[in-house]
Order: structure tokens, then C-alpha cells, then sequence
């Protein structure tokens, strides 16, 4: 009887290890099925696009994610840097304010300086005042914010007509979305830094083990710099994304609880909470569950809210199965 | 069956991925003796200790304790049973105080609930009955690796247990700590208890053990009577090939070249707290060896030299220049490196890999804007696991799963493939088998004939005195005294460790 309990004993840690490795690819693979079965279109290549194009900001901010959390750290500022970005552009391309010229290029230009610059302040409090990423990043929560609705002055920044409408809704031959590139782009590069790089390794080693990473000569403070300024730099990217293809900057609601996708992608894809290795597949996967199940939920016609509780339960379930049972 | 086994494991069996850890391994310890469990690093020991108390789960195998078959599915279940377990790695909570890690799951109660008054009164009283006198007020944390090892100590034997496991309790001890514990084993095993002892160091196993069993790449030796059996057949035993040329090297007096300058200088060195004015000059390729009891500021001279401290006052000169220390990274600029005793806390990156655990000094090195030049990386990997060979499945396995002796190789590696100029070794040779131990010191002397030059920190003294040209001995974060050459001896080494109070003072008053 104690051999039967040992066998499942054995069974039960393969399986285990087998999910905490997989468990993200047959979400998704399920989800993908529970579509295909109940809506003869999903499989359509256009709905696939689509679900690209509308997961990309949940993608490449979950990138961007995975290098904060992978260094230790978190930063909840994203959706807030989204808007700022989107909305700075906005100004500056309509023109609101005399004192810049109406360019679309310096629209771009200001919005990536003032999404770096927060990016910049998230990444020295932390490593330099030893500060809590949950809060400095909470801050900047608020202010970027705040920021957005004092520029946009509380209004919903409109644009139409301009070269910039084009770039969201670019299509390229054979009617592949722009951002779907972009996306490649941002997972190919992610994935020859965080492996070949020694940035790369050097952000995973201080989330392992910070006392030693001092120890090998890794400059700490200079790396948590650059990993904010790095989740700053593609949230602005994924706000003019997003505001150059909806023809609009919403101060209220543009990337509102972006990062919380953000974060639950990088959770579900196995990166551990507390820092280290850092699971770049998993997390682009995870990325496209948590859109897959707010479509899924959009095309059964079931009301939003259920998508949310939907997402909650996936995270719970993923990080209790991630979990080291033994310590 | 013999009446008189309070243990026996039989065939027990237990793979984890790519490592057969244990091949059908009989195990048997007898009331009221104290057992050493023998073998180079990788060997199985700790894995035969952690099926048995249940923090793994085995293949196949019966375990008898006790007069009964028992499988413990948790340590908890070994626990209550009666098995009380020091784990090689500290497993200690460090943000609660010293006190609640001593009482843990087993706090005096009162009327209202857990009895604070009495758990710090009796875990105040048990540290003292094994010599130390600290605050058990204070976090686990604030206390060095020596004291945490008492304390875990201190836990494990207050429990009443019939068998205590220990995995390598004495790694950071000092001499006089490891008397007392000595005693407290002694005491214990006349009281009835069986004990399972494992060290790398053959005198604690000659000197506290009964009995010894072997285990070698995970299947069974032999069990033998300690005095049956010489320390070189053991070694021969454990290694597997004859050991009559292992550790007997030891190295001439230091040449230095007409007019080589210190490659170090270090004069009057002082944080306020640990070090009192410690001056120590290293020449190119010379293995300087530090000594001095636990406390005496060996690491915390370490830690100056390397920049982790930047509150010293006095001088530094490397290669004849004044310099501040200020960061790690200044040193490791300047060709330092830096071994760290605490394996745990400032060694390993647990989830990389070995290979990413080692290179991860050298990256600089093996790099082209930014980007790692992964052959190169290879290479150094594949270099070192053969050279001081770390047993791995492979480069890519991650550090955590290795045996605690390994994973100190590994950190040597990663040292070492950053060919520095100067090695500040603190500790190097803990956890570390007899065999492996060889080779590292035969590497040390390698460097030094390259030029390399070392600085050596040990607490065990007869490793100081066969690979040190010259030996300092530190005390109460002061020199004590220098021996060179021929002088070098353990008596003379204790002589300066234990001068006396006053002495001192006035040397340098
Ligand atoms: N959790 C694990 N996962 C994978 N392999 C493991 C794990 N634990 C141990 N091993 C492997 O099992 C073998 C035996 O390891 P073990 O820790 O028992 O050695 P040991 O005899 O205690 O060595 P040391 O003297 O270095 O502590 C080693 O090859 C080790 O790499
Ligand atoms: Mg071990």
C-alpha cells in the first residue's frame, strides 16, 4: 500500500512538472478548441488576425513586464505610461499647444522622452533609494495619469486623416497587420537578449539572488534602471499603437489595467513573482489566453464581467500550479 | 533480525532526472551510536537522508524504523516519529527571531496561547548549554552562518528525538564550537539516541563515529567499525582508486622576484565594528593563508578588500597605488576575486543553470557588444567541469539540483575562469570531498606559479599550513602574529591565535 502511495507520489510530481512546464500551451490549445467548436468562423484566418491585432498591447507589454519581474521587481505603471504616451502625441499632433510645432514626429518624439523619463524615475527610486517597486510604480500609476488628463484637459483627444491614422491599421501584403510584425520583432528580440546577452542574464541573476549579483560585479542599480525604462519604453509603443489605430487618445481609458494583463501573462507563463528565469514563450502564450478569453466571451455573446472573473480564476489556477510545494 | 537496529533502509532506490541517486542502497544504524555516512560529493548522502525523513519520495526501497515498516510521507511525519534532522542547507526561517526558530511547532503554551516569556527564557538557556550567548531576541538573519548552524544545532538536539540526522552541521564551524558539540553528541548517544553524522572531515568522523558507511555515485561501499578501517582505506574506498598520493602535497617557500612590489598592500585597515587595524601584504603569485577563531574579522577583512565595506579607514595599495575599495565591481575590475563562505546568501543564482552560474564573472570577457559568445561560454564551462570535476548531468542543469559540495565547485569555477589577478578564497575547500579537495589545492598552486596570488581564509588549520607560504594569524580584528616556511604549525598557529588579551593590547596600544 505505502509502494501504491509512493507510485502516485511519483506520478502525481511528473505530472506536475510536466503542467508547470506545458500547462500554458493547453489553455491555450483548449481555448482555441472551445472557439473552433462553437464558432464555425473563428478558425477564419481573419479572426486570427484579429485576435493578433487586439492581443498585441496585452503582448508586448507583457514583454516588457517580464524583464521587471524577472529583475525582482514590479511595475504596475504601464497602463497609466500607455496614455501618457498616447496622449502626448495626441496634443502635440492637433496642435493644442502653441508652443510645440504640429509634427507628428515630434508628437512620437515627446511621448517616448516623457515615458522614458517616468521609466527612469520608477527604475533609480527603486534601486537606488531601495524603495518598494509596488509603490514607486503605484505612483507613477497616479501621476502618469493625472498627467494625461491635465494635457488632454479631461477630453477625449480625437485625430483623423493624419499619416499617423495609417500606421495602426497598416496592413501588409497578404493582409498581415502591422502589429503582428511588431510583435515578432519585440518576442525575437526579447529572446536574444534575455538569452544571449549579458543583460539578459544579468537582470535574472539580480532577481535570483541580489546580494550575490553585487557580488559578481553586476551594477545592480544601473540594470533595474534600464528594466523600468524598458517596460516604460514599449508601454509607450503599445499606447501610440493603440491610439494611432482607434484614431483617438482617451486619458480615462486608454490602457486602463493594461498592467494587470501585463502581469498576469508574465504569472501564468511561469515566471516566478519573486524574480529569476525568465519564461519568454510561456508569456507571449498567456498573453493571447487572456485575450482569447475575453473574444471567447465577446462571441458567446455572455456579458464582459464574466471575462474578468474568468481571467481571475486562470491566474489563481496557474500560479498554484507553478508553485514549489516543496521547499 | 538484529533487535539492536533502531534504522534500517533496504534497496532503496531513488532517480531524479538524468541521476540515479541511489542504487538499491542498504542502510542500517544500531541504538545508541553515532554513524558517519561517507562519500565524495554527488555520492547520495543527503538524498538517502531526505527519502528517509520524507522530503523525497523514493522509488522503491522499505525503510524499518523503530521495530516498524515506515514510509514518512512529509518531514513532519519523520518528524513526529522521532527523527530530528539538520539539512546540509540552513533550513531556518531568517526574518523571525532566534528564539521562535528554536520553538518552532512546538512553543510552551500558556493560558493565552504561546508562552513568549518561557520561549525566550529556554531557547536563551539551551544556546548557552552550547556555548553561545547571544540575543535570541534578535532575527536569525542579523547572525553569521556559525551562529545559525548552532542554532539549527541547538533545535535539532532539544528535541528529544531517537535518531538525529546531521548533513554537515561542522561546515562553518570553528574548533572550540565543534568540541562543544562533540560533547553534546556524546551525551546524547549515552542517553539511548542513534546519530547519523556527515562531514567531509575525516578527524571529527575518527574522533565521534562508531561506525561508517559508504556510499559511492549513489550504490553501497560497505559499512565498517572506525577502528577497523585506516582514514586511507576510506579514502580509497570512497574515492574508488588508491588515495596513498592524496593530500600530501604541500608547497616550498615563496620565491619572490628582485624588486616585485606587493601586489596588495593593506595597512592599519578598520571598520569600527569587526577590525581593529589589520595590515596584510600580498606579492605576486604568493598564497597568503588568514587564521583566527570565528569572529576574529577574517571575512570582514575579506569583504573591506573587496569594496562590500566602504566605511574601512587606512590604506590600500594595489601594485603600488593608493586606491579607495569602494564597489564590488572596482575590484573585480582591478583582477580581484572573491569566494564567499556563504554559499547560500552570496553564491549560488538557485534556478540558472551551472553553466550561467559559472560564467557569470567572465561574461565581459566572453562578450561582443553585449552579446555572449556562447562557444567561448562552453568552453570555460566544459573546462571546468572536467577539471575540478563537478558532477552534473549537464551544463544546463540548474544549480539547486546539484549536491551542496558541487555547487561549491561550481562558484570556484566561476572565480577562477575570470583569471583574476588576485583570489581572495573564504572558506574554499567547505563541503568539499577529500578527493576534489586535492585538486583544488593542487589548482591553487597552479595559480600561484602562474603568478596568481591568494588569499587564503580557513578555519581549518592543517589546510592552511600545506598550501600557505606565509600564514597570518588575526584575533579581535588585529594581528596577532606571521608565520613563514617551516614555522607554520598548528601549535604556532594556535599559539597567536590564543596570546593573550593583554599582549595584544599593548602591541599595539
Ligand atoms: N532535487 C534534485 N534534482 C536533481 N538531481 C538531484 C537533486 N538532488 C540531488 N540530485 C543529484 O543526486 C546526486 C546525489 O546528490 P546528494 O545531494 O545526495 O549528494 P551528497 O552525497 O550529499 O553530496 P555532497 O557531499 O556534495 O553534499 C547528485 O548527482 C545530485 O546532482
Ligand atoms: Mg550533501
Amino acid at each position: 500500500m505505502a509502494e501504491g502511495r509512493q507510485k502516485a507520489q511519483v506520478y502525481k510530481t511528473v505530472l506536475n512538472e510536466h503542467l508547470k512546464k506545458f500547462g500554458a500551451v493547453y489553455a491555450f490549445l483548449l481555448l482555441i478548441i472551445i472557439n473552433a467548436i462553437s464558432n464555425e468562423n473563428f478558425l477564419a484566418i481573419n479572426t486570427m488576425w484579429n485576435l493578433l491585432i487586439q492581443a498585441f498591447p496585452i503582448i508586448i507589454t507583457s514583454l516588457g513586464m517580464l524583464f521587471v519581474i524577472s529583475s525582482g521587481g514590479i511595475d504596475v505603471s504601464v497602463g497609466s505610461v500607455m496614455a501618457v504616451a498616447g496622449g502626448m502625441n495626441a496634443v502635440i499632433m492637433n496642435g493644442i499647444y502653441p508652443a510645440f510645432p504640429r509634427s507628428i514626429f515630434l508628437g512620437i518624439v515627446m511621448a517616448l522622452v516623457v515615458s522614458l523619463m517616468f521609466g527612469f524615475f520608477n527604475g533609480f527610486m527603486i534601486s537606488v533609494f531601495n524603495m518598494q517597486p509596488i509603490i514607486v510604480t503605484l505612483t507613477t500609476y497616479i501621476i502618469a495619469r493625472g498627467l494625461t488628463q491635465l494635457i488632454a484637459n479631461g477630453k477625449i483627444l480625437s485625430f483623423s486623416n493624419t499619416p499617423f491614422n495609417a500606421v495602426g491599421v497598416l496592413r501588409l501584403p497578404g493582409n498581415v497587420p502591422i502589429q503582428f510584425i511588431i510583435e515578432i520583432l519585440f518576442v525575437l528580440i526579447t529572446a536574444f537578449v534575455i538569452k544571449r546577452m549579458v543583460f539578459g542574464y544579468q537582470v535574472q541573476a539580480i532577481g535570483e539572488n541580489p546580494q550575490a549579483a553585487k557580488l559578481c560585479g553586476i551594477q545592480t542599480t544601473k540594470v533595474q534602471i534600464m528594466v523600468y525604462m524598458i517596460s516604460s519604453f514599449i508601454a509607450a509603443i503599445a499606447g501610440l499603437l493603440v491610439s494611432s489605430r482607434t484614431s483617438a487618445a482617451d486619458p480615462t481609458n486608454l490602457g486602463a489595467l493594461a498592467e494587470m494583463d501585463a502581469i498576469a501573462a508574465v504569472a501564468i507563463g511561469g515566471t516566478s513573482m519573486s524574480g529569476g528565469k525568465s519564461r519568454i514563450l510561456t508569456t507571449v502564450i498567456s498573453a493571447m489566453i487572456i485575450q482569447l478569453i475575453t473574444i471567447t466571451i465577446n462571441m458567446n455573446n455572455i456579458h464582459y464581467a464574466y471575462a474578468r472573473i474568468m481571467k481571475g480564476l486562470i491566474i489563481i489556477i496557474a500560479v498554484y500550479i507553478q508553485q514549489d510545494k516543496k521547499r | 533480525m538484529d533487535n539492536n537496529l533502531l534504522l534500517e533502509m533496504k534497496q532503496i532506490d531513488k532517480h531524479f532526472t538524468g541521476v540515479h541517486a541511489l542504487d538499491q542502497v542498504d542502510f542500517a544504524v544500531r541504538k545508541g551510536e553515532i554513524h558517519a555516512l561517507m562519500g565524495e560529493n554527488g555520492a547520495g548522502k543527503s538524498t538517502l537522508v531526505k527519502v528517509l525523513t520524507g522530503l523525497y519520495g523514493k522509488d522503491s526501497g522499505q525503510i524499518i524504523f523503530d521495530g516498524e515498516e515506515r514510509s514518512f510521507p512529509t518531514p513532519q511525519d519523520s518528524q513526529n516519529a522521532g527523527i530530528s534532522t539538520i539539512y546540509q542547507e540552513i533550513n531556518l526561517i531568517p526574518h523571525l527571531s532566534v528564539a521562535e526558530n528554536i520553538f518552532i511547532g512546538r512553543e510552551p503554551k500558556n493560558v493565552f496561547g504561546i508562552d513568549w516569556k518561557a520561549v525566550r527564557s529556554q531557547a536563551r538557556q539551551l544556546l548557552l548549554d552550547n556555548g553561545i550567548d547571544i540575543d535570541v531576541t534578535q532575527d536569525l538573519a542579523t547572525y553569521s552562518t556559525a551562529i545559525q548552524q548552532m542554532v539549527a544545532i541547538t533545535r535539532a538536539i532539544s528535541q528529544n528525538a531517537k535518531l538525529l540526522i546531521m548533513d554537515e552541521p561542522t561546515s562553518s564551524l570553528a574548533e572550540d564550537e565543534i568540541q562543544v558539540m562533540f560533547e553534546k553528541m556524546r551525551e546524547l548517544v549515552a542517553k539511548g539516541m542513534s546519530i547519523i553524522f556527515i562531514s567531509h572531515k575525516l578527524d571529527e568522523v575518527y574522533t565521534i563515529c562508531d561506525r561508517a558507511t559508504i556510499l559511492k555515485d549513489g550504490k553501497l561501499v560497505g559499512s565498517y567499525d572506525i577502528d577497523k578501517i585506516s582514514r586511507l582505506e576510506m579514502v580509497s574506498k570512497m574515492i574508488g582508486r588508491d588515495a596513498s598520493n592524496v593530500l600530501k602535497r604541500s608547497v616550498g617557500e615563496y620565491e619572490a622576484k628582485e624588486g616585485t612590489a606587493a601586489l596588495l598592500h593593506t595597512k592599519d585597515i578598520d571598520n569600527r565594528v569587526k577590525l581593529h587595524g589589520i595590515s596584510i601584504d600580498i606579492r605576486p603569485g604568493e598564497i597568503v593563508g588568514v587564521a583566527g577563531l570565528l569572529g576574529a574579522g577574517k571575512t570582514e577583512f575579506a569583504k573591506v578588500v573587496f569594496g562590500c565595506d566602504n566605511t574601512y579607514t587606512g590604506e590600500i595599495e594595489v601594485e603600488g597605488k593608493p586606491i579607495r575599495m569602494n564597489t564590488p565591481k572596482g575590484a573585480i575590475d582591478l583582477g580581484f576575486a572573491y569566494c564567499s563562505e556563504d554559499r547560500k546568501v552570496e553564491g549560488i543564482f538557485p534556478h540558472m543553470s551551472v553553466k550561467e552560474n559559472m560564467t557569470i564573472t567572465a561574461l565581459s570577457r566572453i562578450s561582443k557588444f553585449g552579446v555572449v559568445d556562447t562557444r567561448k561560454q562552453k568552453e570555460i564551462v566544459d573546462k571546468y567541469i572536467d577539471s575540478i570535476r563537478i558532477k552534473t548531468p549537464s551544463p544546463d542543469q540548474l544549480i539547486c539540483n546539484l549536491s551542496g559540495g558541487n555547487q561549491q565547485k561550481v562558484l570556484l569555477g566561476r572565480w577562477l575562469s575570470m583569471d583574476p589577478k588576485l583570489i581572495i578564497l573564504d572558506e574554499p575547500t567547505r563541503g568539499i570531498d577529500v578527493g576534489a579537495k586535492a585538486e583544488i589545492e593542487a589548482l591553487i598552486k597552479q595559480f600561484s606559479e602562474n603568478g596568481i596570488s591568494v588569499l587564503y581564509i580557513s578555519s581549518e588549520l592543517e589546510e592552511l599550513i600545506r598550501n600557505c607560504y606565509r600564514v597570518v594569524v588575526i584575533r579581535d580584528g588585529m594581528n596577532s602574529g606571521e608565520l613563514t616556511g617551516e614555522d607554520i604549525t598548528e601549535a604556532n598557529i594556535m599559539n597567536y591565535i590564543a596570546k593573550n588579551m593583554k599582549e595584544t593590547e599593548e602591541a599595539h596600544g
